[in-house]
């Protein structure tokens, strides 16, 4: 199903949670809505679910009016991040739950859910557990019985909320394969938020980052990586060391010297330049015209991470670079950098 | 040595793990064994002495008293008009009482917990006011209200409506005084367990009703079933309030609390303990079921 939001804004008080987003989501997407805590990420998938009212705006359902519908009836599944299943029911009546609750002439017979549940305990592999108890279970196995009785009454959305938040490193990154797995086989248009990016850009296939309650790009993994739409998004997007620099008539500075960079037209005034670590090269220091002296080396296997303090008079600026193992350094040499690939933002007015 | 200065000793040895090299610490003491056993057997007898002196020993002194004439003459005692009467009218206050609060104290958790709106800190505070005001005072607030001179007194009157010294006004009275016990016994409970699982069944398109009945009842029964345990035992049991409001018409508006007192001031002792073997006896039912109910909650 497709559905479009527009022009959404969310107030909590004086607090603006949502600016007037727009995002349209197609069928059979699978979107992560990432963000920093207090971006506004949840209360968008919240106002979608219907558990949320926005101030203004619209959503819809296949172009229906979605926020004329109460949660329960816009057939959507929702997971939450502390897997809220109800305690004192087994397994198989958790996921039975939302089959019981239709009404009486569409409701299956006994039969029919005894066998849509046991459909579904397959599908999250978790078949052994029907007559079990939700405090009986892992988190992880907990989080996937929450996606079953989500699924049971086959919504038309899937929508989660963080649902890896609570589970420790390692079931996390196991959940998330299989999450992209299920979502490959049954193609149920899912919306899930998330604070991780790694978890973002490994599931989805198109990534949404807010920020401060405002979208700051939609786009692919790939996209949302290679080109930052904005300083926040390279910042929060993959590791990035940031520089800052200023501009005077096309040419770019970091403290006196000049930068041999592309300065795209940017207007005179501060800026930031980007660099991700494996983009800063090491080079002669007498050529470049980044300076700075090797403070700390570490890391394990093929590359080492090298912390370099760059010089502007009197302030120093850390930052950090992949080099070979071949490479001979020692904290306290002096190297030079050039950025291979980069981009510059300017600095908001402030 | 002093008793507390052992006590202490065998309280500092307790936290201690066992063979750790911090024993020294109560080397100041003559014994030099690490677990003082006489301490600690003399501070369990002084809390096992206090508990019979002041709390086994009346309730025990309650039945020898109210047996003192034997098993018929305490049937007799219990089965007088004037005691039967108190008996159903105590059972009628507290059952009409526990009703009206179990459903007051659910919407007022319910209130609190699930909801945010303005004024609910003071709401949480005014749900405690009965537990802080006297019970005699809670009485007088009614007499002030609905009594002959009270604010509606000359209305009520006129239409014949009998509120002070009949049943409305003592069950009003009770209603005040054990207001707190159920809404006491599930805030707390209510706010630990969120409101995911209520909307997760409203997600899956249950009805309010069937959210209700299904998930969150169930996750409460217990902590509600306590609450109305306790809010029973203090109905059943309320004098202050009662007193204040009853008028102490005999066969009529005396409760058995009310009862026990004006047999007693007639110097029929045995009578008087006859009908307080009852109330005491309902409290012992309270005890083992609050026990069983901690036990079940603790298991789950």
């Amino acid at each position: 199903m497709r559905i479009s939001v527009h022009g959404v804004t969310k107030r909590f008080r004086a607090f603006t949670a949502l600016d007037r987003i727009s995002l349209d989501i197609a069928s059979g997407e699978l979107i992560a809505l990432l963000g920093p805590s207090g971006s506004g990420k949840t209360t968008l998938l919240r106002i979608v679910a219907g558990l949320e009212w926005p101030d203004e705006g619209e959503v819809r359902f296949d172009g229906e009016d979605a926020l004329a519908r109460s949660v329960g009836d816009r057939h959507v599944g929702f997971v939450f991040q502390h897997y809220a299943l109800f305690r004192h029911m087994t397994i198989f009546e958790n996921v039975a739950f939302g089959l019981r609750a239709q009404p009486r002439r569409i409701r299956p017979s006994e039969a029919e859910i005894a066998k849509r549940v046991k459909t579904l305990l397959d599908l999250v592999q978790l078949d052994w557990l029907a007559y079990r108890y939700p405090s009986q279970l892992s988190g992880g196995q907990r989080q996937r019985i929450a996606l079953a009785r989500a699924l049971a009454t086959q919504p038309r959305v899937l929508l989660l909320d963080e649902p890896f938040g609570a589970l420790d490193a390692k079931v996390r990154k196991e959940l998330r394969r299989w999450l992209r797995q299920l979502h490959d086989e049954i193609h149920i248009t899912s919306v899930f938020v998330t604070h991780d990016q790694e978890e973002a850009l490994e599931v989805a296939d198109r990534v949404v980052l807010l920020d401060a309650g405002r979208i700051e790009q939609v786009g692919t993994p790939q996209q949302v990586y290679e080109n930052p739409a904005s300083a926040f998004v390279h910042d929060f997007i993959g590791e990035s060391n940031n520089v800052p620099v200023t501009i005077e008539s096309g040419i770019a500075r970091f403290g006196s010297r000049p930068l041999d960079i592309d300065t795209r037209g940017l207007a005179s005034g501060t800026a930031m330049l980007f660099v991700r670590p494996h983009d800063l090269a090491i080079v002669d220091s007498d050529a470049a015209a980044l300076h700075g002296t090797v403070r700390r080396i570490h890391g394990l296997g093929p590359a080492r991470r090298i912390e370099i303090a760059l010089r502007d008079g009197e302030r120093e600026h850390l930052v950090e670079v992949e080099a070979a193992r071949h490479l001979v350094l020692h904290p306290g040499t002096n190297v030079g950098l050039r950025p291979n690939a980069y981009r510059l933002f300017a600095n908001p007015p402030s | 040595m002093s008793l507390f200065s052992l006590a202490y000793a065998a309280m500092a040895l307790r936290s201690t793990p066992v063979g750790s090299a911090a024993v020294p610490a109560a080397a100041h003491t003559a014994n030099p064994r690490a677990d003082h056993p006489a301490a600690r057997r003399a501070v369990i007898a002084v809390a096992a002495l206090f508990l019979g002196l002041f709390i086994v020993l009346p309730l025990v002194n309650v039945f020898v008293q109210a047996f003192s004439k034997g098993f018929e003459a305490y049937l007799t005692a219990i089965s007088q008009p004037d005691a039967r009467a108190a008996i159903y009218l105590t059972l009628l206050v507290a059952a009409i009482s526990v009703a009206a609060n179990l459903v007051f104290g659910l919407v007022a958790a319910w209130a609190i917990t699930k909801f945010e709106f303005p004024g609910k800190g003071l709401l949480i505070t005014l749900i405690d006011l009965p537990f802080s005001v006297s019970p005699v005072i809670a009485g007088l607030v009614f007499v002030l209200l609905f009594g002959l001179q009270g604010y509606f007194g000359p209305w009520l009157q006129a239409h014949d409506i009998k509120i002070i010294f009949a049943l409305p006004g003592i069950v009003l009275a009770t209603i005040f005084v054990t207001f707190p016990f159920v809404a006491r016994e599930l805030i707390p409970f209510m706010q630990e367990q969120g409101t995911d699982e209520e909307l997760a069944a409203l997600s899956l398109g249950a009805s309010g009703l069937r959210t209700f009945m299904r998930v969150t009842l169930p996750n409460i029964k217990w902590a509600l079933l306590y609450g109305v345990l306790l809010c029973n035992a203090r109905a059943m049991g309320e004098f202050g309030a009662v007193s204040v409001v009853s008028g102490h018409i005999r066969g009529e508006t005396n409760t058995m609390p009310l009862h026990i007192e004006i047999l007693y001031n007639e110097y029929q002792f045995m009578a008087s303990f006859a009908v307080a073997s009852l109330l005491a006896l309902l409290a012992l039912v309270t005890l083992v079921a609050k026990v069983a109910l901690e036990r079940r909650t603790g298991r789950e």
